[in-house]
This record gives structure tokens, C-alpha cells and sequence, in this order.
């Protein structure tokens, strides 16, 4: 099953490996990573999307909270949360196209945010299912390049992980 | 006062009362060797190679209790530890190693003895450090101590680049540190702990199996007391051996891979286990699937990473064994809970019919010297009562078979790594850390040739070790499988060419005997142990087609041995 894994951790050289190598010396998954600094700069925050049964999901749990680097480790997954990931997509956009484009790029809520004479580039913020349907959406299009930020959770309510 | 980086390290060495440092210099750590030719507090040992410095310091922390200290240069130094690094990490031993690293302005620049010792280390470590600052210095060490000691041990690297340790800074040692992301005290649950000790005296058939953690946590008294309060069978691990008297009825052996058949059928068919500080590694449970089909376990580990990671677990107690083994005590007192005594009649009744089948048995009446002969006279000369480190393979199980510890902390041997070449170093550290005590070194010809330079370490130091070689010409383990898994075809297990031990030693300024013929045994082992200032090597030749029993094939249960 899929979880996501939310860590704070000591924002120091090198605690970024030793999640990243965790997860390779123990033959884990990960699907996606993400990590910057929080408000407290001493502080990074990382999300790992991974997968694996119960008793997998529990032992990188355990591992990661092994690592001295790591102050406080949450599972979202169970909770109620909000996902979002962030892609900027370049696309051929001439003629006819560019009208199609700008229209789905406002049914996604996304937007241009650069043009030149033959490509548009977008910006889509939302869950990974709405990025992976915009881009199925734009399947007559041609993509010329996509990076996506890996994504990041917060749990709804008022009860912070911090 | 201001002190350089390098005396910042000797000072810190000596706040934490390090008495001994297994090193080897080299040109990053010159300024932290210049700062001890000027001190007297802190005694560094100069070995041969730096697996050495790791096996003498691990040696020095299982038998003491205490971190091992080991300090090594950049690059090959820092390689040339990672084994040893490794071995401690696996076994859960406390150890700091300093490395040293080039100048920091060269970091990254493929410069001369660098490597990246933090990150090659990183899986190995419990954790590292890469000191940038002459100010950190003192506050990284304390707080390598801290972790390195305190939780699930292990060992924890420093690297100090060369500039760092010629800066200059006031010297101030933290009396105290505290680490938000490091919280090692745990409390076992109270709770928890009284549902266990229900599910343990409703057993009919109980079982106690214990590993390293009981050694590593202290609580060889507590687990004594309350399985002999119980009354029930108890087998220890490779790693847990001393724990509970060898010579007590209640202990049924080793169990595992190479474990005794009481043990073995014992865990096979309990209904309730105790499981105390021991991992549930594979050479212990043979195949998950068929390890103790009908038992509810109680599981007792200060990490929780242990618990349910090869064997669910019924009941899981998060703690420091030795408290929560005490609270098992207090629970039994206050409650007035008592075992069930007629079922336990009927069981112990069950484990002596399987402790007679004699698993053990040799033959002694052979013409040629049975390594278990010279174990078990070992054990009579020594009361069981000496340090005994071994290597790795045939030699190393009958040992932990044929030893029979009595007190925690004796037998130290490379359980989870299995590093050949570890015993001789690490001998050096038990006999340095317990000058006046009697410290064996059991080994195989292949394996000491691994470290064997650290003979020259013993006679620097005037170690007297005695180092008995249990000699069949071949790595005794890779051929015992090859016998039994690849049609005795013995690919590379056989030395055409051996050195002339009792030579080599004497070479190294020490003395040598070997012995042939079983009758010689006996004499030869009462002449070294009677050599108390020196170093004797003994030679044994010994039959070269024994093999270790009982033995579980791999993917087999651990009803399924392979009897002698």
C-alpha cells in the first residue's frame, strides 16, 4: 500500500543521505522524495511516498526513527490530509493549439506563466491524480519537458506536526 | 585556555575516561599524535593494521562494557577500519573511532589519503560526524559518547579534517548533553509487562531464549534470578552465551544453526517463548515459516526496530532489559503468580529424553586430535571462567558448543558479521582492559592469518595471550558445506601452503608449540596457561575431516537437524 511519510529532521550536511541510503541498504521504496527547510531554519521537513505491506511500512518507520538525525516522524497516510505536488510542463503550442492548451490549462486551474512564439509553459499545483489526468488531457499535445516536484502532505484540522 | 583541535581531542578522550586508544598514525592525524606524545592520561596502543585498532577496541568494549576508542588516518586508514566498523556495528558494540580527514579546503579535490569517511562508513555506524569547526570538537565528542553508549550501543565516527585539529579554541567540556532528536530512555510498559508475565506462567511448556542484549544491557543477574524463579528451560544465542551458567541444569545450550538438539526441538515445540534482547537473526530461526509454529512470544528489546522484524510477536516490551526483567520480578512477587508446575514436570521430562541423545558426542577415542577435545580441556584447566575471543567458522562454534560460559561478557566473538581475522586483536583489548586475567584466543589456521601481524602488537605491549589454533588445514566451515552441499567438491577451501606457525610466532618473539597426538593435548594447554607472562602460541593438528553437529541446512526448521 501507499503511504506517505512525513519527517522533520536536523537540517544538517548529510542527514538527507542517511534517509535516501536507509532506504536503498534496506531495499525500501521510494516513489517520491521532497525536502526544504522549515520556519525553524534548523529544521528540514521531508516527505517520502512509498510503498510496501503493513510490516514493511512498519519497519521503515522504526528505521527512520533510529536515525539520530530524525526528531519526529509522522504516517499521514491514515489521517485525514491534503496532497499537493507542483509540475511545470513545457509544451508545443502553435496555432490552433494554443487556444487548446490555455483552455485546459484553465479547466486544471493551472496557469501560463511563460510563452514564446511556438511553447507555453504551465504551472499545475494539485494531488498526483490531477497532474497525471492533465497530462493525460493533453495527450494530443507535444510534451517537451516535465518536471514534477515530488509531493508534499499537511494534515487538515487543527492539529499541527511540528 | 585555548587549546589546538588535537589537544581538544585528548582532553575529550580523557573527560570521558578513555584509558586506551587503537590506532595507527598517518599524515591527517599528525597534530592529534603530537598532542599524545605530550600527555600521559590517555595510553595509546600502535597495532599493525587498522582492522586491528577496530577488533582491539571492539574486544576492549564487549569485555568492559566501556566504548572502544580508535583512532586511524584519512583515506586507507579510514578503509582499513570500515571492516571493523562494520563488525561492531552488527553486534550492537559501543565504539567511537576518530578519523582523521584532509585539510578542509582540499575536501572534495580527489587529494592525497582522502576519501569520504562519513558517507563510506554511513551504513555502519549508529551514527558519524564530520567536525568543521575547532568548536565543535568537544561537544561532537560528547555527544559520539553519548549514542556510542547509551540505547541499542553501536559505533559512532568522528572525522576531523587535518586544519581543524591546529585551530584554536577555549576548551570547555559539556558535563551533560541533551539531544532532541535522541532520546534513548525507554521505560518498558507496565502494562505490557504484567500481560506477559501472565502468558508466561500459564506456560506448559515455556522456553527462554536470550541474545547479545542481555550481555550488552547488564542483566545476566536479573535474567538468572527470574529463570530460575521460574524454573523453565533457557537457551542463549551465539551472542548471548555467559548470560545465564553454562553448568546450571536449567540451560539446554545454544540453539540455532549450530545449536544443541534440546535447544533446537525446545524452541520447536514451546507454546509460550521469552525472547530477552535477542534479534530473531536468520542463523537462529532457520526458516520463518516452520520457527515455533505453536508458541506465543514475548518479546523484550530497547530497539524497536528488533521487534516484529523476521517474527511477529504477541507480546512486544520496548525497554532496557535489565529494568524490564526486574519488573517481571516485581510482578511475580507482588502477585504471588506461580508457574504451572505438573506441566513443567511433564516438559522437563520431554528435554532430558532429547538432552540424552548426547548431541554433542564425539569421537573420543579417535588417534587424531578432536578440536572438541581441546575445547572442553580448555574448559576444565580454565574452570570456565577465562576471556575466550574466537574467529570465524568450525573453530568459532565448537567453542560457543564446547566452552560452556558461566559469566557474561567472556566469549567475544563476531557474531552478526562473522569477521574472520577478529579474534587476535580483540583478544588484545580484553587482555589490556584485564592485564592479570587469563585471555584465550580460539582460532582457525585460516582464520588468524587474517590479522596475524598483531602478534607484533602483543609483544610490544607483552600481552600474554595464549592462542590456541585449531589447525585442519582447511576453512573448516566452507568445506563442511562443500562436503554436504556441493558434492565434496572442496573449490579453494584447502591451503597448499601453510606457514610454520610455532616459526612464525617465535619469529614475532613469541613462542609456539604444536601438537600432534591427543595425549599431548592436556600437557600442552597446562604449559601455556602456566606461561603467565607470555604470549604461547599452540598449534593444534587436528582431524581434518571433522565437522560441526548438529547442523540445520539452510530453509529447514529447527526441528530438522542434521545429527552427528
Amino acid at each position: 500500500m501507499r503511504h506517505i511519510i512525513s519527517i522533520l529532521l536536523e537540517n544538517e550536511s548529510g542527514a538527507l543521505s542517511r534517509v535516501a541510503g536507509l532506504f536503498s541498504a534496506r531495499a525500501y521504496n521510494i516513489e517520491s522524495l521532497s525536502v526544504a527547510p522549515t520556519d525553524d531554519p534548523s529544521l528540514s521537513r521531508m516527505t517520502i511516498v512509498t510503498t510496501g505491506t503493513d510490516e514493511i511500512i512498519e519497519q521503515i518507520n522504526k528505521q527512520l526513527n533510529k536515525l539520530v538525525d530524525v526528531v519526529k516522524l509522522m504516517d499521514m497516510t491514515a489521517d485525514v490530509h491534503i496532497e499537493r505536488e507542483l509540475m511545470l510542463i513545457k509544451v508545443n503550442a502553435t496555432d490552433g493549439e494554443r487556444d487548446e492548451v490555455k483552455r485546459l490549462v484553465d479547466i486544471f486551474h493551472g496557469s501560463v506563466i511563460d510563452v514564446t512564439d511556438t511553447t507555453y509553459t504551465i504551472e499545475i499545483t494539485g494531488n498526483g491524480d490531477k497532474l497525471n489526468a492533465f497530462m493525460e488531457a493533453l495527450s494530443s499535445i507535444s510534451i517537451l519537458e516535465v518536471v514534477r516536484s515530488g509531493l508534499i502532505g499537511i494534515s487538515r484540522g487543527d492539529k499541527a506536526f511540528g | 585556555m585555548e587549546l589546538t583541535g588535537a589537544d581538544i581531542v585528548i582532553q575529550s578522550l580523557k573527560a570521558e575516561g578513555v584509558e586506551f586508544v587503537f590506532g595507527y598514525p598517518g599524515g591527517a592525524v599528525l597534530h592529534i599524535y603530537d598532542a599524545f606524545y605530550k600527555q600521559e592520561d590517555v595510553q595509546h596502543i600502535l597495532v599493525r593494521h587498522e582492522q586491528g585498532a577496530t577488533h582491539a577496541a571492539d574486544g576492549y568494549a564487549r569485555a568492559t562494557g566501556k566504548a572502544g576508542v580508535v583512532l586511524v588516518t584519512s583515506g586507507p586508514g579510514a578503509t582499513n577500519a570500515v571492516t571493523g566498523i562494520a563488525t561492531a556495528y552488527m553486534d550492537s558494540i559501543p565504539m567511537v573511532v576518530i578519523t582523521g580527514q584532509v585539510p578542509k579546503h582540499l575536501i572534495g579535490n580527489d587529494a592525497f589519503q582522502e576519501v569520504d569517511s562519513v558517507g563510506i562508513t554511513r551504513p555502519v555506524v549508529k551514527h558519524n560526524f564530520l567536525i568543521e569547526d575547532v568548536k565543535d570538537i568537544a561537544t561532537t565528542f560528547k555527544k559520539a559518547f553519548y549514542i556510542a553508549t547509551t540505547g541499542r550501543p553501536g559505533p559512532v565516527v568522528i572525522d576531523i579534517p587535518k586544519d581543524v585539529t591546529a585551530e584554536r579554541c577555549e576548551f570547555n567540556y559539556p558535563s551533560e548533553i541533551k539531544m532532541r532528536s535522541y532520546n534513548p530512555t525507554v521505560k518498558g510498559h507496565i502494562g505490557q509487562i504484567k500481560r506477559a508475565t501472565e502468558l508466561l506462567v500459564s506456560a506448559e511448556r515455556p522456553m527462554v531464549y536470550t541474545g547479545g542484549g542481555v550481555i550488552l544491557g547488564d542483566a545476566a543477574e536479573q535474567l538468572t534470578t527470574l529463570t530460575r524463579k521460574l524454573g523453565y528451560p533457557i537457551t542463549n544465542t551465539l551472542m548471548g552465551l555467559g548470560a545465564y551458567p553454562a553448568n546450571d541444569r536449567q540451560f539446554v545450550g545454544m540453539l540455532g544453526m549450530h545449536g544443541t538438539y534440546e535447544a533446537n526441538m525446545g524452541m520447536h515445540q514451546c507454546d509460550v517463548l521469552l525472547a530477552v534482547g535477542a534479534r530473531f537473526d536468520d542463523r537462529v530461526t532457520g526458516n520463518l515459516e516452520k520457527f515455533c509454529p505453536d508458541a506465543k512470544i514475548i518479546h523484550i528489546d530497547v530497539d524497536p526496530s528488533s521487534i516484529s522484524k523476521n517474527v511477529k510477536v504477541d507480546i512486544p516490551i520496548v525497554g532496557h532489559v535489565a529494568q524490564v526483567l526486574d519488573n517481571f520480578l516485581k510482578v511475580l512477587d507482588e502477585t504471588g503468580m506461580e508457574p504451572n508446575t505438573s506441566a513443567l514436570e511433564k516438559w522437563w521430562a520431554q528435554i532430558e529424553e532429547w538432552r540424552s541423545q548426547d548431541c554433542l558426542k564425539y569421537d573420543s577415542a579417535s588417534e587424531l586430535i578432536k578440536p572438541q577435545y581441546v575445547i572442553e580441556q580448555l574448559h576444565e584447566l580454565t574452570k570456565g571462567d577465562a576471556f575466550v575471543t574466537s574467529d570465524v567458522g568450525q573453530h568459532q562454534m565448537w567453542a560457543a558448543q564446547y566452552y560452556g560460559f558461566n559469566k557474561p561478557r567472556r566469549w567475544i566473538n563476531s557474531g552478526g558479521l562473522g569477521t574472520m581475522g577478529f579474534g587476535m586483536p580483540a583478544a588484545i583489548g580484553v587482555q589490556l582492559a584485564y592485564p592479570d586475567e587469563t585471555v584465550v584466543c580460539i582460532t582457525g589456521e585460516a582464520s588468524i592469518q587474517m590479522c596475524i601481524q598483531e602478534l607484533s602488537t602483543c609483544k610490544q605491549y607483552g600481552l600474554p595471550i595464549k592462542v590456541i589454533c585449531l589447525n585442519n588445514g582447511y576453512m573448516g566451515m566452507v568445506r563442511q558445506w562443500q562436503e554436504f552441499f556441493y558434492e565434496k567438491r572442496y573449490a579453494m577451501s584447502y591451503f597448499d601452503a601453510l606457514p610454520d606457525f610455532v616459526a612464525l610466532t617465535e619469529s614475532y618473539g613469541h613462542s609456539g608449540i604444536q601438537i600432534t597426538r591427543p595425549a599431548d593435548v592436556r600437557g600442552a594447554l597446562e604449559e601455556a596457561l602456566a606461561r603467565k607472562d607470555e604470549l604461547v602460541f599452540l598449534d593444534f593438528i587436528t582431524d581434518k575431516t571433522e565437522n560441526v553437529y548438529p547442523m540445520i541446512p539452510a530453509g529447514a526448521g529447527l526441528n530438522e537437524m542434521i545429527l552427528v
